[in-house]
């Protein structure tokens, strides 16, 4: 674990494992003390806000002598599994099936028989980095981004599967849409999708 | 309920309050004003709460007429401005009466001039904030002539015989504070020199998500990607091209370049006063608990 500064009120805390990520990211929604203003896992890295400078310093040395000796027990309450109709429909679902040298069938099979798990939640409102647990879908990014891709949008890139929460430029590749809703600011809650929630994709029956 | 109707916006005008912090976990953007120090200004000035919602024009041209009197307040960017055709004073409060038009004209420095109202406008509400975030399509929808805004009740007692001082972004450089990090190792040792000593020159590309700098390109030690990570507020990226990012109100939370030094929260109040063209100079220093 290192502990970087990022700014006079805030901690970047770059973990060596998603394990020790999981076990802070944990810690801070069970017990976040009172000093941490507000908290964005990603990846490797949990950024800690402060809700002053002067607490920094005892920030970190709460992270560094409780979260990796200490961890919390996992919360009891099993993550929630949401579950997400799809019409395989994208605009990029040859591309990707002829690079992964597949067919969009399998390409379809993939994405649907393994489970996906939210790793952070980034980029937009409400927009979930989605990993899965059998991987083989692993495209590049689009070599020019698109101006404009729709809400519900389901996308690859990387390691990564995503759900487009609302209309927004992006570049990564589309595989298919859902009509679901998964970010609404006037529902509770407004986000479907949040640091550890898992998904299951299922293909959508096409309705005459 | 009393009202202000919209009549004229200017290149943008939007409703902004100090935003909704502490949503980053769910890639909301804390948005608020870009300049959140003037509007407070405005506000302790009408009594008002330091959050309480107001008008942030950018450039000026914003016009607006009452449905009952009002007592409001300019801060920020200094501008001329008239009701019904007489000067109106800048950073104390004054009367706006019954039908009367209220009109600014263009800043003669600085970006946004915010409107106060005593007893804060309304708006759009979501997570608890009224604050347009037109990135995020969050909070009141950007204003459009035609549009009424209702004004909640008085609370505090305004302040008498008192005057603020608009921006001033007359200094040439300006400024501003910074700390080294989270990483700045990303950098070659010589572009760790050259973003303390080089003077950058804002470019054209400002608004609220960031605003990009030119000046010398800045070398990254590796192509290695990082992968997408938390960021804050007054975040200095560097991109493949080198010329500096740093991030405003409406910033992602996340973001894939490597951030190497972060501007002082206040300092990022006057970033958002600053106008393509102005100069700069980047003042970073060691933060203190990492020092070991």
């Amino acid at each position: 674990m290192r502990l970087l500064p990022c700014g006079e009120s805030a901690i970047l805390v770059e973990l060596d494992s998603t394990g020790e990520r999981d076990a802070l990211h944990d810690w801070l929604h069970s017990a976040r003390p009172a000093a941490v203003a507000s908290y964005v896992p990603a990846h490797r890295t949990v950024l800690v806000a402060v809700a002053t400078p002067a607490l920094v310093p005892s920030v970190a040395d709460w992270l560094r002598a409780r979260v990796l000796s200490d961890p919390p027990s996992r919360a009891s309450e099993p993550s929630s599994e949401l579950v997400v109709e799809v019409a395989y429909d994208g605009a990029d679902l040859a591309e990707v099936a002829e690079h992964l040298g597949i067919t969009a069938g399998e390409v379809v099979r993939r994405h649907t028989e393994q489970l996906w798990r939210v790793e952070f939640v980034g980029f937009k409102p409400g927009f979930g980095y989605l990993i899965g647990d059998t991987g083989g879908l692993h495209v590049p990014r689009r070599e020019s981004p698109r101006s404009r891709i729709p809400r519900g949008a389901v996308a690859l890139a990387g390691d990564y599967s995503g759900i487009y929460p609302s209309p927004s430029p992006g570049g990564w590749q589309l595989i298919g849409h859902t009509e679901q809703v998964l970010f609404d600011p006037d529902a509770t809650p407004a986000a479907q999708l949040t640091a550890g929630t898992t998904v299951r994709f299922v293909e959508a029956v096409a309705r005459g | 309920m009393a009202e202000l109707e919209v009549l004229a916006v200017g290149s943008q005008a939007l409703v902004e309050d100090l935003g909704r912090p502490g949503l980053a976990h769910l890639g909301v953007p804390a948005s608020g004003a870009a300049d959140r120090a003037s509007l407070a200004q405005g506000n302790r000035l009408l009594g008002n709460p330091a959050g309480a919602a107001g008008v942030e024009v950018l450039l000026g041209r914003f016009a607006c007429r009452a449905d009952s009197p009002l007592l409001v307040t300019l801060t920020g960017a200094p501008v001329s401005a008239t009701v019904d055709g007489e000067p109106a004073p800048f950073g104390i409060p004054f009367v706006v009466r019954r039908g009367q038009r209220l009109a600014l004209a263009t800043p003669r420095h600085g970006m946004r001039t915010y409107l106060c109202v005593r007893g804060g406008l309304g708006g759009t509400r979501h997570f608890g904030s009224v604050a347009a975030d037109p990135t995020s399509g969050l909070g009141t929808p950007p204003l459009a002539p035609g549009d009424r805004l209702p004004i909640g009740a008085a609370s505090g007692e305004p302040t008498a015989g008192v005057a603020v001082a608009g921006v001033d972004t007359a200094r040439d450089p300006v400024e501003v504070r910074a700390t080294w990090g989270p990483r700045e190792d990303r950098l070659t040792d010589r572009s760790v020199g050259q973003l303390a000593e080089a003077f950058w020159t804002v470019s054209p590309q400002v608004d609220r998500v960031g605003i990009r700098l030119d000046g010398v390109a800045l070398s990254l030690r590796n192509d290695e990607q990082l992968r997408s990570e938390g960021v804050v507020r007054g975040a200095v990226q560097v991109p493949p091209s080198g010329l500096p990012v740093i991030f405003l109100a409406d910033h992602p939370t996340t973001g894939g370049y490597p951030v190497v030094a972060v501007v002082a929260d206040r300092d990022t109040d006057r970033l958002a006063q600053m106008r393509p063209g102005d100069r700069l100079r980047l003042r970073p220093h060691r933060v203190s608990w990492a020092a070991d």
